[in-house]
């Protein structure tokens, strides 16, 4: 059992979400967008929109830190494991909050907006139940350790377990002692990945970071199509196509 | 000097009726499809009017265009790289479906099927975005020929530049329509705005488009562009434009707004011109110079340095020669009548307007004036400070000499005209009054009035080789069918229709695409290729391909 939810479910769904992005890419580039819905409605999601979003930034920033820097790396450069909790409970709980309020006004917006409402495909409402979950999970499995005691030391366990698939040898074992908020918020969160390619939540992996040191307009030749041109009496010797490489800077 | 070729308009806004052919033939070609049912690529405005969508022209609101920046930079009004990307959770410069208009179609089904009563029954007005009743309150022409009065037209963002003398007044002065295209800018803030990088301008005829493949749907092209000619499809979540119709354009046809424009007024051809150039005209200082920074940029395509530097630039010899023909080339630069649609916004708009001389001409035959009398005309144009302005506030950035010096031009080609048509000597006074000679006066009066089809649209190179590939009649050999279907990873064929849209169309459930949509076929989006349902009677031996 262990072995099963800790070491097949996550590689599969690792391999759901690479395979899935392939395949998305290659064959639904076209429907590869946010499907903003700001035309319809944009008063709320001024709101709503920005708070989700830079919240769950803040919490995938969080994730990286916590489950990808071991624990000796910290306190090698004096971060005591004291300092460390607190400030990740603090500004974890802030981010976790942002997103749970911003998420809960746009699932809000987009059940009573008109518009909006009927611009939501059952794709969507899967992957809101999903993406909730995963989110209300998470923040509920901190809260409560922290609450109900000194909080859960989850760079004991759950980051080495998560490294350690990378690593390609995975150790299901330390995951069985993991409090069942956690766990669950961890197979839901890979159930979660396996989903994402077929989403619309792919826009994520199109952050347009290019933007920044782009310039401003790009100029891009039309295709290369054999035949655009006129046609050349043979004498003329075989047609060649326009070479327009210097051109195209985009 | 890099030589660049542009594909570009002039449009002549005297001949223009306000018919609205162009927009409806446009709509049949692009955007006759859920989710850009609100989406005209050419739409005709009442001059002065709110235009669409609404108040479009306000900057200070909308915040299009570029801005000059104090170093003497240009960046997009509504602000550089980093601030687009911190605001693109919720764009705030967003219009909002209201400031174009609700989309609507009615309840025909009801007509029909309603019980017998005393009424008649009445299709009522349904939303196409929602499905519920709803109310028509506005629509992209709703102020169409200043309809709605001095309420509506007082929200002319042209208009409100202009004294307040002249606002009270507008309604005996004048009206005019303004036909618009996306303008094919030579500096697109549009593709500036774009995240992604999906807007592009095209190396060999300047066109802009958008890359549907490439689009996420970040929705900042249409902050971005100034004449809000980038829509945003709420169906698929991409943005749209204008194509300038490149699929006809690429095999030698005007575009469709062109092709069937009644009145005939529109004109397309090449233009040359300096890309190097176009930064720096871009950032002139002053607003009232960047029109003539414009024109600087362009290159004589008669000039045999230009002609080397074309020919070096890859440009072939028939696009060379097409545009030493260009009628955009005589009417802006030879005739100098032509003017582009506010530089202001420093975009370096290529779709330019022949401004209208009708509202002088009718001042003066409505006060009992000869309206083709030289002098009569003249003195209307000097003294009507009104249509002026306005013409200046939308071409000029507001500096009403070069709408003057154009409507000075025009006013001399009819005077001069019709002293031939009466069988009067020629007056060559009246040519030379206004800086031309008689001869010019017949060729910029032949190319104004009767210039035939060839002369008006001056496309180079009809690729006809390449109709197998444009107009998709024959069949490639593919592997429609099998696990790797629908024309996987090759480069998608233009096609009007998008294979996700048709299928989507026919399977959703709303008032936007009925039920029983399935059972109808759109003979305009039937590409010619495969059997629609219920197009033919079924086949004997059963088979339906």
């Amino acid at each position: 059992m262990n072995v099963l939810l800790w070491v097949v479910f996550p590689y599969l769904c690792i391999a759901i979400l690479v395979g899935g992005l392939i395949w998305r890419y290659r064959y639904d580039k076209f429907g590869w967008t946010t499907r903003s819905s700001q035309l319809y409605e944009s008063a709320v999601l001024r709101w709503g929109s920005p708070m989700f979003h830079f919240g769950v930034l803040m919490v995938l920033i969080g994730h990286i830190g916590g489950l990808i820097v071991p624990k000796a790396w910290t306190e090698a450069v004096g971060i005591t494991e004291h300092a460390y909790h607190l400030t990740a409970v603090f500004v974890g709980t802030v981010a976790g909050f942002c997103t749970l309020i911003g998420m809960a006004i746009l699932i809000a917006r987009r059940r009573l907006t008109g518009p909006v409402f009927a611009a939501t495909t059952k794709n969507d409402k899967a992957m809101y139940l999903v993406l909730a979950s995963v989110i209300v999970l998470g923040l509920w499995s901190t809260l409560r350790a922290n609450v109900s005691g000194d909080g859960y030391d989850y760079r004991e366990t759950i980051s080495p377990w998560f490294r350690s698939l990378f690593y390609l040898s995975p150790d299901p074992e330390i995951m069985a002692g993991v409090p069942l908020g956690f766990q669950i918020h961890i197979i839901a969160a890979f159930a979660l990945f396996a989903f994402w390619p077929f989403t619309r939540l792919v826009h994520a992996f199109s952050a347009p970071v290019g933007y920044l040191t782009r310039p401003y307009v790009p100029y891009r030749s039309r295709d290369p199509r054999p035949g655009l041109r006129r046609s050349r009496p043979g004498w003329e010797g075989p047609p060649r196509l326009p070479t327009r490489s210097g051109r195209d800077r985009g | 000097m890099r030589v660049m070729a542009q594909m570009s308009m002039v449009m002549n806004l005297d001949k223009c009726i306000g018919c609205h052919t162009c927009s409806v033939t446009c709509k049949q070609a692009w955007t006759n499809r859920s989710g850009v049912e609100y989406v005209w690529f050419n739409n005709v405005e009442s001059r002065p009017g709110q235009g669409y969508p609404r108040t479009y022209q306000d900057q200070e609101k909308w915040q299009g265009g570029w801005t000059r920046t104090r170093t003497g930079r240009l960046k997009p009004k509504a602000g550089g790289r980093l601030k687009k990307l911190l605001s693109i959770f919720a764009n705030p410069k967003l219009p909002a479906m209201q400031d174009y208009y609700e989309p609507w179609t009615y309840d025909y089904e009801h007509l029909l099927t309603a019980p017998a009563g005393d009424d008649t029954p009445v299709a009522r007005p349904k939303s196409l975005l929602t499905g519920e009743d709803t109310k028509v309150t506005w629509s992209a022409n709703w102020d169409d020929s200043l309809a709605g009065g001095n309420e509506i037209a007082a929200g002319d963002p042209v208009l409100r530049q202009l004294s307040e003398q002249v606002r009270q007044e507008y309604e005996k002065a004048f009206l005019f329509f303004l036909p618009r295209i996306c303008e094919h800018c030579l500096n697109p803030s549009c593709a500036a705005s774009c995240p992604s990088g999906a807007i592009y301008k095209r190396a060999e005829d300047g066109i802009v488009l958008v890359d549907q493949d490439r689009c996420r749907g970040w929705r900042m092209c249409v902050t971005g562009c100034p004449y809000k000619k980038v829509y945003f499809n709420h169906r698929t979540g991409k943005a749209e434009k204008c194509t300038f119709c490149f699929p006809r354009i690429e095999i030698g046809q005007p575009t469709i707004c062109s092709e069937t424009c009644v009145g005939r007024l529109r004109y397309l051809g090449l233009v040359l011109y300096d890309a190097d150039a176009v930064g720096r005209a871009a950032a002139v200082k002053d607003e009232h110079a960047l029109f003539e920074a414009q024109k600087s940029v362009f290159l004589d395509p008669h000039d045999p340095a230009v002609i080397a530097a074309a020919r070096a630039a890859d440009i072939p010899e028939d696009w060379i020669a097409a545009a030493q023909r260009s009628p955009i080339w005589d009417l802006i630069m030879k005739y100098e009548v032509a003017l582009p649609l506010h530089p202001e916004y420093r975009t370096m708009p290529m779709v330019w307007y022949i401004p209208p001389l009708s509202p002088v001409v009718d001042i003066l035959r409505d006060t009992g004036h000869d309206g083709e009398d030289v002098g009569n005309l003249f003195g209307a144009v000097e003294a009507l400070r009104i249509p002026v302005d306005y013409l200046a506030g939308l071409f000029t950035a507001g500096d009403p000499a070069p709408v003057t010096a154009v409507l000075r031009r025009l006013a001399a080609m009819r005077a001069y005209q019709r002293r031939i048509n009466l069988g009067e000597d020629r007056d060559e006074s009246i040519a030379a009054a206004v800086g031309m000679t008689g001869e010019q006066m017949d060729d910029m009066f032949r190319l104004l009035a009767i210039a035939k089809y060839e002369e008006r649209y001056v496309i180079p190179a009809a690729h006809a080789e390449d109709a197998h590939h444009l107009e998709q009649l024959a069949t490639d050999c593919s592997l429609e069918g099998g696990p790797f279907g629908e024309s996987s990873g090759a480069p998608t064929p233009i096609s009007i229709e998008n294979l996700h849209m048709l299928r989507d169309r026919q399977t959703a459930d709303s008032v936007a695409a009925p039920d029983d949509k399935e059972a109808r076929v759109n003979l305009l989006n039937w590409d010619g290729k495969g059997r629609p349902e219920g197009l033919f009677p079924p086949k004997k031996d059963g088979a339906n391909s």
